[in-house]
């Protein structure tokens, strides 16, 4: 038993935790946590906007495995929290929030800087919980971090009135905490297993599709493993881009509305498909319907809820995917006898020859994003923002690994992509980090340049720059006669605003200027903002129109 | 999912009654209640109160679907923290319960003997009677209330308070922890 102030309490614990670094804003209900955070060694980094606190922290969380924390003060602070919780939910990211509140007699008063941050964030967060007396502290984070980290990682919100945090009482700090209504996932039924594997065994045509499951679970070689068994293609979706190398010989990208033709095509002829931690989003599926109709479908998701949920499927099993994989490949492996037949194999290689990218030194976006591969190493992290510069960076981007592509798939949050660098980049200094942006995206937390320089984090920014809402103005191309409504943004000197901040500027308006402004960046230790003038015309193709299903692409 | 919903004709649409645990302790209900609204579930009512352990709260949820929505409830409800443990109860194996009261303007005397009858019949209780009023304590199975309500039609009802359905296994079975 310790006698401590509650806000020295959260500290110690968070260092229990194994907690080096908060992303986070001070503000008037939080500052006695801040004040004790000045006697911690965990290191505070600063945000300009508590949204990139939070992208920072989840770029964290996603780059290293473990959770990312982040933290704001009551009211604004808290409800500006919120994109970045919401973002950290639909794509299972483990998040810890902490946020001030007004204190507990000023509660329900409309205090100033008084938000219900708890029923804001019920529905967007794995569990969320206001701390009513200090002495809860110890024990409430200790469960905060394992909600957030167990099963299927989701973010989780702590809430603090002030008058907690000074509040002083014993502390205990336990071990180890029991959250009763937690249920750790099962170990996959073995009996499913077998089904599963006699399914896989019996197929012509099997395909594999990876969701973000597989990376959360650690599980690519088990995928490979699994791939290399049954010589079948790997489709992944978004979320599981890089679970298998995009330069692996079974590897067909991704799958979706502006899946690669590779993927579209080969998936839709499978006869047993085997889908891994993927929910079936509706943007992976297109007409979830007509989705690999005829195709017999295993599901395997840690959360029960997920199967079945979107796609209704032959045989679902429940358990930790590399669990579950591992199992199959054991089954699988005394099943098989044999070479497995060539036929299918044989027809990713067709495909694959007769997909052949051109290249050239025009500055397409496709070209500049299979030039800056050849420019990083294979470890280098890319994260993107959302719009045309994500589903390129998808599709011509390869990625080598699978916590090496960071993007905000689910709730396709514009702006995420650069404070996500900024915190994938705290996780694994040792690799450079490029965030792919588009000039709409990256004015939405530009602002984190600041924090880039002052923390001596240097990350790389590469700028499609359009001049456009880009994905919005495609649709409106396709869509809506061509009549552009809000799309056109003239954007700012993007270089003059790195400068402004103390960052490096360059704008490249040639292959070879770009060439030379990548390797400048990768040689620098500041951080650098590449400015690339493309069409502002320019369509992401192949695409899936809405409401279409997968055979259905155009554009190829 | 063993245990099937019943039809009380609505649509085609079965009604499933899910029998839950839950932590007690604030917040809880919004936390259930704003997880439906969020997916769209289509709820008849909720009704809560605590059990014989302090910390723990029971909660009787009653949907209206499709058995794939009933699955998903079920298992949506499992995903919340707070959730301790939901069971689907079998309509055949569950005595369901809902009290109603029910406020009638009655100032004829025979319409007075007449509601007096038929409260009996239904075996209900006359809790309050005033002058120009009289007030029914009625329990039983949501559609004896909604039979009773109907038959109150012929006067005039100037108030109801129905609690929502609260039910219970029979024999030894039970909702127990997880």
């Amino acid at each position: 038993m310790l006698e401590l102030s509650g806000s020295k309490a959260l500290v110690k614990a968070l260092e229990k935790e194994g907690v080096s670094v908060i992303f986070g804003l001070p503000g008037g209900a939080i500052m006695p946590v801040y004040d004790a955070l000045l006697d911690s060694g965990i290191r505070h980094i600063l945000a300009r906007h508590e949204q990139s606190a939070a992208h920072m922290a989840d770029g964290y969380a996603r780059a290293s495995g473990r959770a990312g924390v982040c933290m704001a003060t009551s009211g604004p602070g808290s409800t500006n929290l919120v994109t970045g919780i919401a973002n950290a939910y639909m794509d299972s990211s483990p998040l810890v929030a902490f946020t001030g509140q007004v204190p507990k007699a000023m509660i329900g008063r409309d205090a100033f800087q008084e938000a219900d941050i708890i029923g804001i964030t019920a529905p967007i967060t794995k569990y969320n919980h206001q701390v009513r007396s200090a002495s809860e502290i110890p024990s409430v984070v200790k469960k905060a971090f394992l909600i957030a980290t167990s099963g299927r990682p989701g973010p989780v919100l702590v809430d603090l009135p002030k008058d907690v945090q000074t509040e002083v009482a014993q502390m205990e700090f336990p071990d180890s905490v029991e959250v009763r209504g937690l249920s750790l996932p099962l170990d996959p039924d073995p009996e499913l297993l077998k089904k599963a594997a006699e399914l896989l065994a019996g197929a012509d045509a099997p395909f594999i599709l990876a969701g973000g499951g597989v990376r959360i679970s650690n599980a690519h070689r088990e995928l490979v493993r699994l791939a290399e068994l049954l010589m079948a293609p790997v489709g992944t979706t978004l979320m599981g881009k890089g679970c298998i190398r995009e330069d692996h010989p079974l590897s067909v990208g991704v799958i979706g509305m502006h899946g690669s033709p590779l993927a579209n095509m080969l998936i839709v002829k499978a006869d047993v498909l085997l889908a891994v931690g993927t929910r079936f989003a509706d943007r992976t599926t297109c007409d979830v319907k007509e989705f690999c109709k005829e195709a017999k479908i295993i599901q395997i998701d840690i959360d029960p809820a997920e199967i079945g949920k979107n796609k209704r499927v032959h045989l679902g099993i429940e358990g930790d995917a590399r669990k579950a994989m591992a199992g199959l490949a054991e089954e699988l492996a005394k099943r098989l006898k044999g070479e497995r037949p060539a036929h299918w194999y044989e027809r990713i290689k067709q495909v694959k020859a007769k997909l052949h990218n051109e290249e050239g030194d025009g500055l397409s976006a496709p070209r500049l994003l299979r030039r800056l591969r050849k420019l990083l190493p294979d470890d280098a992290i890319v994260t993107t923002e959302v719009g045309q510069n994500q589903m390129w960076a998808s599709l011509h981007f390869k990625a080598y690994g699978p916590r090496n592509f960071i993007t905000s798939g689910g709730l396709g949050t514009m702006g995420f992509g650069f404070p996500a660098a900024i915190g994938a980049k705290v996780a694994r200094p040792e690799v450079p980090v490029v965030d792919i942006a588009g000039d709409g995206s990256f004015q939405m937390t530009m602002n984190s340049l600041a924090t880039s320089v002052s923390e001596k984090i240097p990350v790389v920014a590469v700028i499609l720059n359009n001049g456009m809402l880009g994905m919005v103005a495609q649709w409106q191309r396709l869509f809506f006669r061509g009549r552009y409504s809000a799309v056109e943004i003239k954007p700012p000197d993007f270089a003059k605003i790195a400068e402004a901040y103390g960052a490096q500027g360059m704008r490249a308006e040639s292959m070879e200027e770009f060439e030379r402004a990548v390797k400048a960046a990768l040689g620098s230790d500041v951080t650098t903002v590449i400015d690339v003038p493309i069409s502002p015309e320019e369509d992401v193709f192949p695409m899936v129109p809405p409401g279409c299903k997968l055979e259905d692409m155009i554009g190829v | 999912m063993q245990a099937g919903g019943y039809d009380r004709g609505l649509k085609g649409l079965k009604t499933f009654i899910f029998g839950t645990l839950v932590e007690h302790k604030p917040g809880v209900l919004q936390k259930v209640s704003n997880m439906f609204r969020q997916r769209n579930f289509n709820i008849e009512s909720i009704t809560v109160g605590p059990t014989e352990r302090g910390d723990i709260a029971r909660m009787t949820i009653t949907m209206r679907g499709e058995e794939e929505d009933a699955v998903q409830l079920e298992k949506q409800l499992r995903k919340l923290i707070d959730v301790l443990e939901v069971k689907l109860l079998d309509p055949s194996e569950t005595v369901v319960r809902e009290l109603a009261l029910v406020k009638v303007r009655v100032e004829d005397w025979r319409a007075r003997s007449d509601l007096v009858n038929w409260a009996n019949i239904f075996r209900s209780r006359i809790v309050d009677v005033s002058p120009d009023s009289i007030m029914i304590e009625i329990t039983g199975a949501p559609s004896k209330i909604d039979a009773f309500l109907e038959l109150m039609k012929r006067f005039e009802l100037l108030e109801v308070s129905r609690t929502g359905i609260t039910a219970m296994e029979r024999g030894l079975n039970r909702i127990g922890l997880k």
